[in-house]
């Protein structure tokens, strides 16, 4: 309770930009509801979590440091790319935090009082270019976003800080993979009511036919390396952010 | 609080102190000795705040000392939901009156919505669940993805109302550790029953 007093002083140091929400096309929305999907207002850190901040959050939550946090939490490479407290050198601090497994980063929103964004959050804000709200039909924005992916993994993740797009957030393509809320439940089978074992189509077959916009390889690529996770994995190139639900506007 | 206030609290206090003591030690027999620390690889560091079909607040951890079997489900589930129940109840058939009186099941809803407890009060009953040993719980909106994440259970909330999701059985042992799942639904899977049969032999009174 005593920590949650003093949460106000982080919050002011995190940058959320408001996100008006509406009616969107989702990549995983079934064909019931043709391709729709609503998402509420939110607002949405303007960055991936830093290094440096999430230093701050391990000095003031030491359970979640590297060797303490539970293994049901956090698998043997959390953190593993982070240097002996406390030095961390100035030149990562502004980098992205990797490594970190779904409980970690949930756990670093709630600090902020937030949580991780939804699937359907993340892609809503992802799919603004500099200027337009959704400019996914765009074979040359497209292009673009496929190119960044192409850097190879093995060089040394910029610091956080790209263009803005057009809500004001950065960085949501080609800097890091980001952990969503429901990061295991975008390719749950589209039939459980069947009683065959679920998990012989969860992944190539009911889920697959489920995919709209079949042509949006960057944001197909990251449905499949999610669902590929559990919540206590981390990887080198995935980080989060986080959001907080704004209240709803009189219609 | 002082010990004199201990005493003056009287018999309820004592009846009180037996009963839970006895409940203490039929829980007691989890492994050597091993009270203190938490397995790190245990799903109950979560100790997630439940509460019970009868109204009763616990958590998730406080099923140590006794394998559990673990599931999560919808009650408005037509489909598989009820197979589950089944297919719990054969596995628990399929024991010997002891063993079965040593395995705890746990199932936790998708949907604390509407999943009230007053809605788990009712499955409960038609169900003709076994409330000494089976319970019904539901955990606040937050909880139940971190619930789901940590025992590998897939699940996604559909614009009408249903879930889609993994459906398992997952066998805890006494202290928490996941030991095995199944996906069988309807009459028992044999491979888990002899895992139960396994678990408790190996986690004695």
């Amino acid at each position: 309770m005593l920590a949650l007093a003093l949460l106000p002083l982080y919050s002011a140091a995190a940058d959320y930009a408001d996100l008006p929400g509406g009616t969107m096309r989702s990549v995983l929305a079934g064909d019931a509801t043709g391709g729709l999907v609503k998402v509420d207002r939110f607002s949405m850190r303007t960055t991936p979590v830093t290094r440096v901040e999430f230093a701050r959050f391990l000095a003031d939550h030491p359970e979640w440091q590297r060797g303490r946090a539970s293994r049901v939490f956090a698998d043997a490479s959390y953190l593993a790319d982070w240097p002996a407290p406390p030095a961390l050198p100035s030149s990562q601090s502004q980098q992205p935090v990797t490594h970190v497994s779904w409980f970690a980063a949930q756990a670093f929103c709630e600090s902020e009082s937030a949580r991780l964004p939804t699937w359907n959050e993340w892609e809503f804000a992802a799919a603004a270019d500099d200027t337009r709200p959704d400019a996914r039909d765009d074979p040359a924005w497209r292009a673009r976003i496929l190119s960044w992916y192409s850097r190879p993994a093995t060089a040394a993740l910029p610091a956080v800080g790209g263009a803005p797009n057009a809500y004001g957030v950065r960085d949501l393509h080609g800097l890091v993979w980001e952990w969503t809320d429901d990061f295991n439940a975008l390719l749950v089978n589209g039939d459980s009511r069947s009683s065959d074992d679920p998990d012989k189509l969860k992944f190539c077959g009911a889920g697959a036919i489920n995919l709209q916009q079949r042509d949006n390889y960057a944001i197909l690529m990251r449905v499949a390396l999610l669902s590929s996770l559990k919540a206590s994995d981390s990887t080198a190139s995935l980080g989060f952010r986080c959001v907080r639900p704004l209240p709803e506007t009189s219609p | 609080m002082n010990r004199r206030h201990l005493l003056a609290a009287g018999g309820i206090a004592a009846a009180t102190l037996v009963i839970s003591g006895a409940q203490a030690l039929a829980a007691a027999p989890t492994t050597t000795g091993a009270t203190s620390t938490l397995p790190t690889d245990s799903v109950y560091q979560l100790a997630t705040p439940l509460t019970d079909q009868n109204g009763r607040a616990f958590s998730l951890g406080d099923g140590r000392g006794t394998p559990t079997i673990v599931s999560m489900f919808y009650t408005s589930c037509q489909f598989v939901c009820p197979m589950l129940v089944e297919a719990i109840r054969d596995t628990q058939q399929k024991l010997g009156d002891d063993e079965r009186s040593r395995v705890n099941v746990l199932m936790v809803t998708f949907d604390p919505q509407h999943d009230t407890v007053a809605v788990l009060q009712k499955t409960a009953k038609q169900r003709q669940l076994d409330s000494t040993h089976w319970t019904l719980a539901r955990a606040e909106a937050p909880n139940v993805r971190k619930l789901a994440s940590v025992l590998g259970v897939q699940y996604k909330a559909l614009p009408n109302g249903d879930y889609n999701h993994t459906t398992a059985l997952i066998l805890l042992d006494t202290d928490g550790r996941i030991v095995g799942k199944t996906s069988q639904l309807g009459d028992a899977d044999p491979a888990f029953v002899k895992l139960v049969k396994a678990t408790l032999a190996s986690s004695k009174r």
